[in-house]
């Protein structure tokens, strides 16, 4: 029987002609990617050092939590990371200024190439499966494990293939699309998920990354999509390196195979504390009083979530009571968002729009949540806590609906608001 | 063999729950006293040396959080849930905490029931009740991490990362 997109990278990347679910392989890494949470763990600042490193052209610094450092403590850190940088001669650098989400930096910069294997120490790595990459976040040491040595291990698991047929309807977003598979289909722990079908020509990159990113939300080990030529165009216009894509096997064999009629697809709501299982229509949440929205985050930073925003809030005015906070996932997506006008669409609207951070994704910074507050929220995660304090309410759902929220003051169908194509 | 007092756990426990946000910098010795504050307030204060945890599906979903690393801090001397996130895996794999998949373990198992657990055979036996189980065996490779204390002393032993030392906060420019 033949292999899935995934079962075929990690062959290659392993030396071996073929691996099935339940293998454990070792693979080459083909680019390590560290934030500034990673030197938490080594450097000056950290409980070692590292001595080594396997291969400095294959690591990337990018600099993403806790951006511009919040404390004295994370301001250290950051230190200590450039002082890593120096030591090992890292080139590929983007300090504050030239900094993003990490994930989202990957993207800009086409950093994961196809059919290549990726590692992070943050969860929402599996962003870069949009590029027919193995990506995937790994745990603090593994990263280390990974720049001494040059390699990682991972658990081959099922695959369920996605089959995404169509196309979506005005309004509606690829954050839709995962909410009704988190909420349709449950969690994916311990397999992999694969996108393809027919309705690929009219998804862009960034709607792809919304939908990998979130793979991590299904619990998923690796989400990917089949390499098509938007994903080369894209790669082409970006980066030089040669690489060899992976298309699944006509035979592979899936746990599951289901299609998503896209033209089906409506605006969703996940209510408060998880993803799981725990997605309704907007309709039946809509009312419920708000005091915050937010749009950033790896999943819903790109260009075009900061596009939706603006189209669904220009000439109007966030309701008394709201705040709308919209964070673009990088400074290339900050500056784009300027030359388009976005920026000023919200501001004008009364929104914030602030740096390219996981800021309140995270509940780190630029957006904390207090006792009791209500949000609503495109990012990547909506756990108990997770934006601030552990009383706070959170909604997920997309771009167009935070909006259209923040426009109302009370969760609302973004269709009252929306006028513009996706 | 491990023998131990058991603590039951849901589905999809998450990362934030094990590590919240407000300890997220903070040094392991503070993490460990907030594992589980929103969900179960005060469970650090009962758990002993040696107990398990036992749970349901999708333990450990969420982030990159060293969730497993505070679940051993605390004194537990392994886990069994019906399954593990991927992440939560890695983390049990680095940190060195055994944590074992099998299926019916949630069931099979009430809170205060004593639990015996074979790393030779991966049987789950419930001592309590007298219920044996079979968990998915550990690739040998993982389950020495997991026994032996983790990556690290590995990668120490190798020369690619130096000992543990006291932390150095500031220190600023040389």
């Amino acid at each position: 029987m033949g292999m899935t997109i995934i079962e075929k990278i990690l062959a290659s990347r392993s030396g071996q002609a073929k691996v099935s679910p339940g293998d454990v392989v070792v693979v080459d890494v083909d680019c390590q990617v560290l934030e500034d949470m990673s030197f938490f763990h080594f450097g000056r600042t950290g409980p070692r050092d590292i001595l080594k490193v396997w291969d400095p052209s294959k690591v990337v610094v990018i600099y993403d939590h806790d951006v511009p450092a919040p404390s004295a403590r994370t301001a250290a850190i950051q230190d200590a990371g450039r002082e890593f940088i120096k030591e090992f001669a890292i080139t590929r650098f983007h300090d504050i200024g030239r900094h993003g989400i990490c994930h989202a930096v990957v993207a800009d910069h086409a950093y994961a190439l196809p059919g290549t294997v990726l590692v992070c120490g943050d969860s929402h790595t599996c962003s870069a499966g949009a590029f027919n990459c193995a990506a995937r976040g790994v745990s603090g040491p593994d990263t280390l494990y990974a720049i001494t040595t040059g390699k990682t291990w991972f658990r081959v698991g099922e695959t369920i293939r996605y089959d995404l047929d169509g196309r979506l309807p005005a309004g509606v977003s690829m954050k839709d699309v995962f909410l009704h598979i988190a909420g349709t289909y449950g969690d994916h722990a311990t397999q992999n998920v694969e996108f393809g079908g027919s309705g690929l020509p009219w998804l862009g990159m960034n709607a792809r990354r919304t939908l990998t990113t979130m793979g991590a939300e299904l619990s998923a080990e690796f989400a990917t999509f089949e390499a098509d030529d938007v994903l080369l165009d894209y790669i082409k216009e970006r980066n030089p390196e040669p690489f060899e894509a992976q298309d699944p096997d006509p035979d592979a064999t899936y746990r599951a195979r289901r299609t998503i009629q896209l033209a089906d697809i409506e605006p969703l709501v996940a209510l408060p504390d998880a993803v799981i299982d725990n997605s309704v229509p907007v309709g039946q949440v809509a009312g419920v009083p708000i005091q915050q929205a937010y749009i950033g985050s790896c999943a819903n930073g790109t260009l075009d979530d900061l596009k939706v925003a603006a189209e669904v809030v220009s000439g109007r005015q966030v309701a008394p009571g709201v705040r709308l906070i919209v964070t673009p996932a990088t400074q290339l997506i900050y500056r784009q968002a300027i030359k388009a006008g976005y920026v000023e669409k919200l501001v004008d609207a009364g929104a914030v729009v602030t740096n390219a951070t996981c800021g309140a994704c995270y509940g780190g910074h630029m957006g904390v949540l207090g006792p009791g507050e209500t949000c609503i929220t495109a990012s990547t995660r909506n756990f108990k806590g997770r934006m601030g304090d552990p009383t706070a309410q959170i909604y997920m759902a997309s771009p167009a609906t935070v909006a259209a929220s923040a426009l109302a003051g009370v969760i609302a169908h973004p269709g009252e608001f929306f006028r513009g194509d996706v | 063999m491990i023998t131990g007092r058991v603590w039951k756990f849901g589905d999809n426990i998450n990362t934030d729950l094990m590590i919240p946000n407000h300890v997220l910098h903070a040094p392991e010795e503070e993490q460990l006293k907030a594992v589980f504050s929103a969900n179960r307030p005060g469970w650090v204060d009962e758990v002993q040396k040696g107990d398990i945890l036992i749970a349901g599906h999708n333990f450990g979903m969420g982030s990159a959080r060293a969730g497993a690393r505070s679940l051993r801090n605390v004194g537990l001397a392994c886990m069994v849930a019906e399954s593990l996130n991927g992440l939560h895996l890695r983390n049990s794999v680095n940190y060195g905490f055994v944590a074992l998949e099998c299926e019916g373990v949630s069931t099979a198992f009430s809170e205060g029931d004593i639990a015996e657990i074979s790393l030779e055979d991966f049987t789950i036996r419930n001592k309590t009740t007298g219920v044996t189980l079979k968990a998915s065996p550990v690739p040998e490779r993982l389950l020495t991490l997991m026994q032996n204390g983790g990556t690290f002393p590995l990668l120490e032993a190798e020369g690619y990362v130096s000992p543990v030392r006291p932390p150095k906060i500031g220190g600023g420019h040389k």
